[in-house]
């Protein structure tokens, strides 16, 4: 089996962008993918790309080849979607086919336009990653369903809103040195606490913003890079997926992501490490109860602990084990089909040393990226290590 | 979307559900779950009988709605649930209670039923305490 390096990532920042297309979105974070890698376009024999509802919101399906296009690529292209994961899931793709010697340059990554809508018919698009019948019909928003997960959760094992809100208090001091990300902005438990509900019991600081972006992550072999002098100091050493039954009603626990257990298993197995080796995380904080329950199924916390790691500074970025020091999708953003190629280039730039915030983990060598569809019908776990 | 479009399975449960005439699919493994199915998404049976729905389930989680998709447009502040009944869980538009966290206590009783709502006379599963 090949062994998979990541030769260089490309984001665009992260924020409202509504007079740019997708694929001049798309087009930068390629672009800047490929000088950071340097690595020959022409060298691409691949594009996986992810993106979740073009279709409804930009009135363009068939992205693929159009992105390929705007990137300069003729290769074989393929839309990966499966909602908030599906950058996640073009990447895992992309590392699957390098390691099968089936590619030797896969271009990973994806794109989300966003904030061209109103807030409501940005509420319908999101709320098409949860079931149609069950679920949307009886007014479920993506708010509204991990609102309710975050009330099983405080049921089940006790947590307040002061919990959360330290999680979104943490992520927006993370994202202050962060170039790309959309509020760099610090803001106070009490700021959080006093902003508007919006599915309780939780409220506008909860939640992740609208966001536009790209983000573009060039994997090779690493028998490629050494051929062609090429720099790919992150190994891509574990790769894992979960999926479960898709509506809420029909999991085994209403306060845990069973997907995202069985993804970070698979990834842990497939890296031949487990959750204690891992020396930093990027995960799918979509609404700070996402957080606790990601790190959570990665194994860092038993069930019903994860909720006081923030608080007690266990996840800050002095802490033992810090969590989302891109800001997250809380702070840095979130553009839907992008996030999963954004967790996996901040994780990258974090372990290289050229991250504004790679001096909280100037020694870290394993990074773990978790990336969730929907209420995590869908998860995708990725382990990262510094390989030189 | 067209009058023509119908989901056949779903229409029929919630017409059943109206009628006070619940039910839920069976798997000969004892697990719950609701039409349309051919799979049991526990067990991977494929052996389904319809059972009557227990009358009485217990709110298991909720959340108080405010920012609204275009569906419930103008109906915000309101209550999505989702309700244990034993064999399965229902997730329903909690109605006849005030929405707001306070007023409403997790483990509320409730009863199955199906309401419109909206200008286009959308059928909606309701939850209504008993």
């Amino acid at each position: 089996m090949a062994d998979a390096r990541v030769a260089g990532v490309g984001l665009t920042h992260f924020g409202s962008h509504p007079e740019r297309t997708g694929r001049d979105l798309f087009a930068e974070a390629a672009l800047r993918a490929f000088e950071d890698a340097g690595v020959p376009r022409e060298d691409v024999d691949q594009l996986n790309y992810g993106n979740y509802m073009g279709s409804i919101t930009e009135n363009q399906g068939h992205q693929a080849p159009l992105m390929a296009e705007a990137a300069g690529l003729r290769c074989p292209a393929t839309r990966y979607e499966e909602a908030c994961a599906s950058a996640g899931v073009a990447v895992r793709e992309a590392v699957r086919t390098v390691r099968a010697g089936q590619a030797d340059v896969v271009l990973a990554g994806g794109m989300e336009r966003m904030s061209h809508l109103d807030t409501d018919d940005v509420t319908a698009g999101l709320s098409t990653a949860s079931d149609d019948l069950f679920e949307v019909r009886a007014g479920m928003t993506f708010p509204g369903a991990y609102a309710l997960m975050a009330r099983a959760y405080f049921e089940e094992y006790g947590g307040t809103k002061t919990d959360l809100a330290n999680v979104a208090v943490k992520n927006h001091a993370n994202a202050v040195p962060n170039e790309y990300a959309q509020y760099r902005t610090e803001i106070s438990v009490e700021q959080a606490l006093d902003a508007p509900d919006v599915a309780t019991p939780l409220g506008l600081y909860d939640a992740c913003p609208i966001t536009d972006g790209a983000s573009a992550v060039v994997v090779v072999s690493a028998e490629y890079a050494a051929e062609h002098d090429v720099d790919a100091p992150v190994r891509v050493r574990g790769t894992g997926q979960g999926t479960d039954n898709m509506a809420l009603q029909d999991r085994a626990h209403l306060a845990r992501t069973p997907a995202a257990d069985d993804a970070a298993e698979m990834a842990y197995a497939d890296a031949g490490i487990g959750p204690d080796d891992v020396d930093v995380a990027e995960v799918h904080d979509c609404f700070t109860i996402a957080e606790v329950l990601a790190t959570e199924s990665l194994g860092f916390f038993e069930p019903g602990e994860g909720i006081d790691a923030a608080r007690e500074g266990v996840t800050t970025a002095d802490g033992d084990l810090p969590i989302n020091l891109s800001g997250g999708l809380k702070a840095k953003g979130h553009p839907v089909g992008a996030t999963g190629g954004s967790q996996i280039a901040e994780l990258t730039r974090l372990l290289r040393g050229d991250h504004p915030n790679s001096e909280h983990v100037a020694d870290a060598e394993v990074g773990v990226a978790h990336n969730a569809g929907g209420t995590v019908a869908s998860a995708v776990v990725h382990v990262l290590e510094v390989a030189e | 979307m067209s009058d023509r479009v119908t989901n056949t399975g779903y229409d029929e449960w919630l017409d059943a559900l109206a009628a006070g005439e619940g039910f839920y699919l069976e798997s000969p493994e004892g697990h719950g779950s609701l039409p349309p199915r051919r799979v049991c998404p526990h067990s991977g049976s494929t052996d389904l009988s319809e059972e009557p729905l227990p009358d009485v389930g217990a709110v298991e989680t909720f959340t108080v709605v405010h920012v609204a998709p275009p569906s419930f447009a103008g109906e915000a502040p309101y209550v999505t649930a989702v309700a244990d009944f034993g064999p399965v869980r229902i997730t329903g538009v909690l109605v006849d209670v005030e929405p707001a966290d306070e007023e409403i206590p997790v483990g509320l009783e409730v009863e199955v039923d199906v309401a419109t709502h909206g200008e286009d006379d959308e059928r909606a599963v309701v939850l209504r305490p008993v």
